[in-house]
């Protein structure tokens, strides 16, 4: 009896150690949205490039659809245009534009410039829609089912990794 | 040449560590001097090998060699000298590197002041602070070698985080590193003395300067890493409860606790197994410590390059050489017993209860560190743990516990009437309790929680000076000054870090309750009024530094309509790395610090040199305390060690006090 009160601090550091250890597999950096399989917040914006109309999330009922937020101001939209320029000439799933805390005009001077991805974009001058998707980092994707529930969520630019192993068989899986 | 010149030296070390290690150790269990005597030359040169492949590195990063993967990485020519120095340890490599060298170094202060230590403890202490080496060296030469050549070499370097070309990155490191590593000293002595079976006062003797001294350092490390995260980040905050600030306050918890352990352990050879646990458990929070830094299994400012292997490889030492110590210990320990006897109220059980509210604040911050870690372990979810948690942890456990320093000095050893204690503490409860009715209103503003601080400062200050003239007045001699002088350094040591805790409480206290801050946007040429101040932007300027280009605001700051001063915050883009920077301005004063730092320009342009800038204005009164405080108590600590009882010879004198009676022990 008297040998276990001495061997306590060694359990404890056993107990730590089997913690550190699977600890290390994971990565701290990774926070999940809470946003994740939830309904996508609604919204119910002018289109950037045809302002008289307007585009709200139970238009996109029944696709599966992504959403990218992007801004002319924004540095690294640059580095994930090309890849989503290819995204939409392969017509695997629409992608719809979230301008965000942006100039229209600005918005779609870069458009014009960079090519238009965007099977419309909708324009979040103040950014109200940007909060309610929980934005912090421009851009950022997010995936959406047939039944408007958000599926995925990308932070920062999207990466040709992340789209072949994450996004692209996760839509492909949805619209079956 | 030189890189694999270094290389070289560390595998020769490694395998001088290997000899060191297990050399001595058999002599010590054999009873053969002569395996014994090959511990001093095996751990000194072990440490100038290491200390040579140190300089191998150095050399690289001062002359530029960009063939080598660990400079083309973190340094760059344009970097000024002295940074290219630091340089060498301000990556994953280069600090492990200069970890092993100051293990080197304190395995070779051992051999030099261990006349008087018994062969066999000498032997097995060297062999233990060997058996850590090896691991280290290992760790370096297998997963994280800083000699890597990178073929073909790079034109031109990286250039070091910019946020680590300060002078803080050339001493916060080598000092924090001293205090983590020298803990290294105190537990080799805890294990040597569980393998001997020898645990008694003189042990305590022989382990109190090393530790010590590592503490003081320590404790040195962090305020200079605090001060440095004040002055750089921005944003005035001086302490952020970030898992690697935690890594190194943990040990300096235990490390605490330990110094008054080892006390009682000296003088009343009471505590023995408890001083023992703390010796292992600060040594062993040091290597967490630094497998925390090391594995990036938590998210911190200091992040390194993470690598699971690594963390692997840490783990497992971490493994060995913690739970064979816990097991060391749950085997012997038992037998060691706590002896001593004491009743409820004397300073043994004051420096008790000490110990344990140190040991439960340091499981507080540990947990607090590794709870977003053993949730997500669980699949719980990710949560972060923040200053909420340890705010309301940690200062609810260290008040009782400076109250108790105040007592704890006065007390006397075995058994002290409280009443003879009321009468001595009667009027520092008074002075303290003034202090918390009066000088809140002084400074502007009355608070419970300043007033309670208040209370704690001036009760630390009052006790400490009861303490010194209860001594004057009980001793016999003549004069005051023959009564001061008759006291040892080692009791000024104490009451000169008492005092520093009582300033660091105080400052703590000040700034938390009466500072200002104001983040505010000004046109040049606008002013803000802050208190008694008036802060007017003159405006920004473009110039050039050694390795950026530098924004240098001018902020003129008006004390009741007087000038007092024109302070210069800077905003610097790095050449190399491109990397921005924010240098704050600080006027430091001893009542308390005026700080301007830029912010961003509002139109977003930094170019726009007319245009407002985002800028924050802090006034921070007595900050300056905090990390005055903490000299304090490491002066204290180092006047302690230089108490010439631990330069005499130990053996006999040590022999002497075990015997001592509770009279003389008393009087002490």
């Amino acid at each position: 009896m008297k040998a276990v009160r001495w061997s306590i601090p060694l359990a404890i550091f056993i107990i730590l150690v089997a913690f550190l250890y699977v600890g290390l597999w994971r990565d701290p950096r990774e926070v999940p949205s809470p946003l994740i399989g939830k309904p996508a917040p609604s919204f119910a914006l002018t289109q950037l490039q045809q302002p008289s109309q307007t585009l709200t999330n139970s238009d996109l009922k029944g696709k599966v659809w992504l959403l990218n937020v992007w801004a002319s101001w924004c540095v690294s939209c640059r580095e994930e245009h090309p890849l989503l320029m290819r995204l939409a000439a392969s017509k695997v799933v629409p992608i719809y534009g979230l301008d965000y805390k942006d100039d229209p005009g600005a918005g779609k001077a870069w458009l014009a410039q960079n090519g238009d991805p965007y099977t419309a974009s909708i324009v979040d001058r103040d950014g109200r829609v940007g909060i309610d998707y929980g934005v912090y980092g421009v851009p950022e994707t997010f995936v959406v089912d047939k039944q408007g529930v958000i599926r995925y969520k990308q932070i920062g630019p999207l990466s040709l990794e992340a789209l072949q192993q994450k996004i692209l068989p996760l839509v492909r899986e949805l619209d079956k | 040449m030189i890189p694999e010149l270094g290389h070289f030296a560390l595998i020769l070390a490694l395998l001088v560590a290997l000899v060191q290690a297990s050399v001595p150790l058999t002599g010590a269990a054999l009873d053969a001097p002569r395996l014994m005597s090959v511990a001093r030359p095996a751990a000194r040169a072990q440490a100038l090998l290491v200390a040579l492949a140190f300089g191998c590195l150095a050399w690289a990063f001062v002359s530029n060699d960009f063939s080598v993967q660990n400079v083309a990485t973190n340094s760059n020519s344009e970097l000024p000298l002295h940074y290219r120095f630091a340089a060498t340890w301000g990556s994953h490599e280069g600090s492990l590197l200069l970890w092993t060298l100051m293990l080197g170094g304190w395995s070779f202060a051992v051999t030099l002041f261990s006349r008087n230590l018994p062969p066999p403890l000498l032997a097995r202490v060297i062999s233990i602070m060997g058996l850590i080496s090896v691991g280290f060296l290992l760790f370096l030469l297998l997963t994280s070698s800083p000699f890597e050549r990178l073929v073909p070499p790079a034109a031109e370097g990286r250039d070091l985080n910019p946020l680590l070309q300060d002078p803080g990155m050339v001493f916060h490191p080598p000092l924090l590193y001293m205090g983590y590593v020298g803990f290294s000293v105190a537990f080799s002595f805890a294990i040597a003395a569980l393998l001997g079976g020898r645990l008694d006062a003189t042990w305590a003797r022989w382990s109190r300067p090393w530790t010590t001294v590592a503490w003081s350092f320590l404790t040195i490390g962090i305020a200079l890493g605090s001060g440095w995260a004040y002055y750089t980040l921005g944003w005035g905050g001086w302490w952020f409860w970030d898992p690697v600030e935690n890594a190194s306050f943990m040990p300096w918890l235990t490390g605490t606790a330990l110094i008054h352990s080892l006390a009682v352990t000296e003088k009343r050879g009471a505590f023995k197994s408890w001083t023992v646990l703390l010796a292992i458990v600060a040594f062993s929070l040091s290597l967490v410590g630094t497998f925390l830094v090391r594995s990036g299994v938590l998210t911190s400012v200091h992040a390194f390059a993470t690598d699971p292997a690594r963390g692997v490889f840490i783990l497992a030492f971490l493994a060995i050489v913690i739970g064979g110590s816990l097991a060391l210990f749950a085997w012997r320990a038992a037998n060691v017993g706590l002896g001593g006897n004491f009743s409820v109220v004397s300073r043994e059980s004051m420096l008790l209860a000490n110990n344990i509210l140190l040991a439960v604040a340091m499981a507080s911050v540990l947990l607090g560190t590794l709870y977003p870690l053993f949730l997500d372990a669980l699949n719980l979810g990710k949560i972060s743990v923040g200053p909420p948690y340890f705010d309301a942890v940690f200062y609810p456990l260290m008040a009782p516990a400076v109250f108790l320093m105040g007592v704890g000095p006065i007390a006397r050893w075995r058994q002290a009437p409280l009443p003879e204690l009321l009468t001595r503490l009667k009027w520092a409860l008074g002075v303290g309790a003034i202090s918390a009715l009066i000088l809140p209103f002084v400074l502007g503003r009355w608070s419970p929680l300043i007033a309670f601080g208040l209370f704690l400062a001036a009760w630390v200050f009052a006790a400490t000076v009861a303490s010194l003239l209860a001594r004057v007045k009980s001793s016999h001699r003549g004069s005051i000054l023959s009564a001061l002088r008759a006291n040892s350094l080692s009791y000024y040591g104490m009451l000169l870090a008492h005092l520093g805790v009582g300033v660091f409480i105080a400052g703590v206290t000040l700034v938390k309750g009466y500072e200002v801050e104001r983040d505010v946007r000004l046109d040049v040429g606008e002013s803000v009024a802050v208190g008694r101040y008036e802060f007017k932007f003159l405006g920004v300027k473009p110039g050039p530094g050694p390795n950026y280009r530098a924004l240098t605001g001018a902020v003129e700051v008006r004390k009741d309509g007087r000038l007092i001063e024109t302070l210069k915050p800077e905003k610097r883009i790095y050449n190399a790395s491109g990397q921005p920077m924010t240098i704050a301005a600080i006027d430091t004063g001893f009542l308390g610090d005026l700080y301007v730092s830029l912010g961003e320009p509002v139109d977003g342009n930094a170019d726009n040199i007319a245009g407002a800038w985002g800028v924050r204005v802090y006034i921070k009164p007595f900050v300056d305390w905090i990390w005055m405080g903490a000299f304090l108590m490491a002066l204290g600590g180092l006047l302690a060690v230089s108490d010439r009882r631990y330069r005499l010879a130990i053996g006999r004198r040590a022999a002497a006090v075990a015997a001592a009676t509770p009279a003389a022990a008393a009087a002490d």
